[in-house]
């Protein structure tokens, strides 16, 4: 198998793109993406995305979006894996790199959710249809089965758990895409409109549109297109149950913790060799149970360690450097591309004020559904 | 949005909670080929009696479409007596008395009205009992 290495990046600001339909949103951030690796031609194209279908009453991505950035006649295929769609397009251009069939390829990924009106119903597609959806839950309300059975077995308070998106707030400020680059207080938090109890507004990651490209090339080419690759050290995937009755435990998620360990595996590195990690807070709780299911926090831990500030800058694991899905913003498909941009950037010394000092190693963790499936990547700089 | 078929092929759980149990133990609604552990494959048919507890819950403000007639209304996740799972409202009740641990009981109740033709659409749910 080949090294691999980004070498090029670019997204669109996420929010409410209303000038936009879903080929602008995305071929804005490819050709960022192919101007900022100085390619003119690539090889092959994945683009993310979970339901242009039901969100812009368009399929057949991968035609549409070569057609429109100029690359028409190469292959390009959509891939979907709900809220995990992103990550899943980045592990398929790694894999076609990797494998050394094509040289330069692009992995994207987009969402349009402001066209439509009925956007909890499409999210509710991520779950089982015809046995979660059907009795009325909601995306939210899964989580927030979760958030209960959580601070229940762990006592977590409900001003704890304000924390994550208090945190995550804080750092979006500094990210010039983010959707809500403004910093959040408890009484915000807790004043915000009930979702699904005991989850509120402000707990939930926004309806977001945008896009986020990424060009991979075999490591050893990096160096002819620029001066700050950034090298895929490991990708880990895995699936879990797609109901979250199926969960044995409902404060687990047993595949975020497996696609963790195979990414480890692969890298030959713990979680002590990580400087920070772009992690699926699509609620605040996932964040909480994704911290300790990649091993960050002991099970149980990452509620309480997270609202002491165990998780932001100066810590020894900063999470969610780029404001996180909350903050940031969540056009579904784009999500797990963009966290592998921020890894990018913070890997190439190119975050700014929200750099994280000396960071040999980041982490990108990109999940779909209620746990139903998770990619997570380990990156490095070289 | 027409259902239909998709709905009618569900009424033997939806209705009657016929579920499987395995020869390993697992019993599942719906129905699968291969237990959920990919241990066995041989099941026998049983039939839920409908009782069981909540493992965890949550009450739903903001719905889809569908749904937002009847909101606020409690969701639970269940495990039955024969250990199968499912998701159901819980309705009936005052929030303040749902617990985790709670014993309920699954009855026949409609569910929804399905598209612009309204197609009644009916199912489990759970009152506490
Ligand atoms: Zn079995």
């Amino acid at each position: 198998m080949r090294e691999v290495a980004i070498i090029g990046v670019g997204m669109t600001k996420f929010g409410e793109l209303w000038g936009q339909g879903i080929r602008d949103v995305f071929a804005e951030a490819a050709l960022k993406a192919i101007e900022d690796a100085g390619v003119d031609k690539i090889d092959s194209l994945y683009v993310g995305c979970m339901s242009s279908g039901l969100y812009a009453y368009q399929e057949h991505l991968g035609s549409v979006c070569a057609d429109y950035i100029g690359q028409k006649g190469i292959p390009a295929a959509r891939v979907e894996s709900a809220c995990a769609s992103g990550g899943t397009s980045v592990r398929a251009a790694f894999m076609e790199v990797a494998s050394g069939m094509s040289d330069i390829v692009m992995a994207g990924g987009v969402e349009k959710m402001w066209d439509v009106e009925d956007g909890t119903f499409v999210l509710a597609t991520a779950s089982d249809q015809e046995y979660e959806a059907y009795s009325g839950v909601t995306f939210p309300g899964l989580y927030a089965m979760m958030a209960r059975a959580y601070m229940e077995k762990y006592k977590l308070t409900r001003e704890e758990l304000a924390q994550v998106p208090i945190k995550n707030h804080k750092h979006a400020v500094h990210n010039p895409n983010a959707q809500y680059p403004f910093e959040l207080d408890l009484k915000g938090v807790l004043s915000s409109s009930m979702v699904a109890d005991p989850l509120r507004l402000m707990d939930c990651s926004p309806i977001t549109d945008g896009a986020a490209a990424v060009i991979l090339c075999p490591l050893d080419k990096a160096k002819k297109y620029t001066k700050h690759p950034v090298k895929i050290r490991a990708v880990g995937a895995a699936t879990g149950p797609i109901a979250l009755h199926d969960h044995v435990d409902m404060t687990k998620l047993d595949a975020v913790r497996i696609a963790g360990e195979r990414a480890y595996k692969m890298a030959q590195l713990k979680p002590n060799d990580i400087s920070f990690v772009e992690v699926h807070d699509c609620f605040s709780i996932a964040e909480v149970i994704v911290a300790e299911e990649l091993g960050f926090f002991k099970y149980g831990k990452a509620g309480k360690a997270i609202a002491n500030g165990e998780a932001t800058y100066g810590s020894k694991i900063v999470i969610n450097p780029s404001g996180g899905l909350k903050a940031k913003g969540h056009p579904v498909g784009a999500t797990g591309v963009a966290q592998i941009i921020e890894c990018v950037e913070q890997l190439s010394g190119k975050a700014g004020k929200r750099q994280v000092k000396n960071a040999k190693y980041g982490m990108a963790q990109n999940m779909g559904g209620s746990g139903g499936s998770c990619v997570v990547h380990i990156l490095e700089a070289v | 949005m027409a259902i239909s078929p998709r709905y009618t092929r569900e009424i033997p759980h939806r209705y009657r909670l016929e579920a499987q149990q395995f020869e390993c133990g697992a019993v599942t609604l719906p129905n699968r080929y291969i237990c959920p552990d990919n241990c066995c494959k041989k099941s026998k048919k049983i039939t839920l009696k409908g009782k069981g507890k909540i493992l965890t819950y949550t009450i739903i403000y903001i719905a889809s479409d569908q749904y937002t007639r009847a909101t606020p209304f409690a969701v639970a996740v269940i495990e039955t007596e024969e250990g199968a799972r499912l998701t159901a409202q819980v309705v009936d009740c005052n929030f303040d008395d749902l617990k985790i641990g709670a014993k309920v009981e699954l009855i026949f109740r409609k569910i929804m009205e399905e598209g612009a033709s309204g197609i009644i659409n009916y199912g489990y749910k759970a009152i506490l009992v």
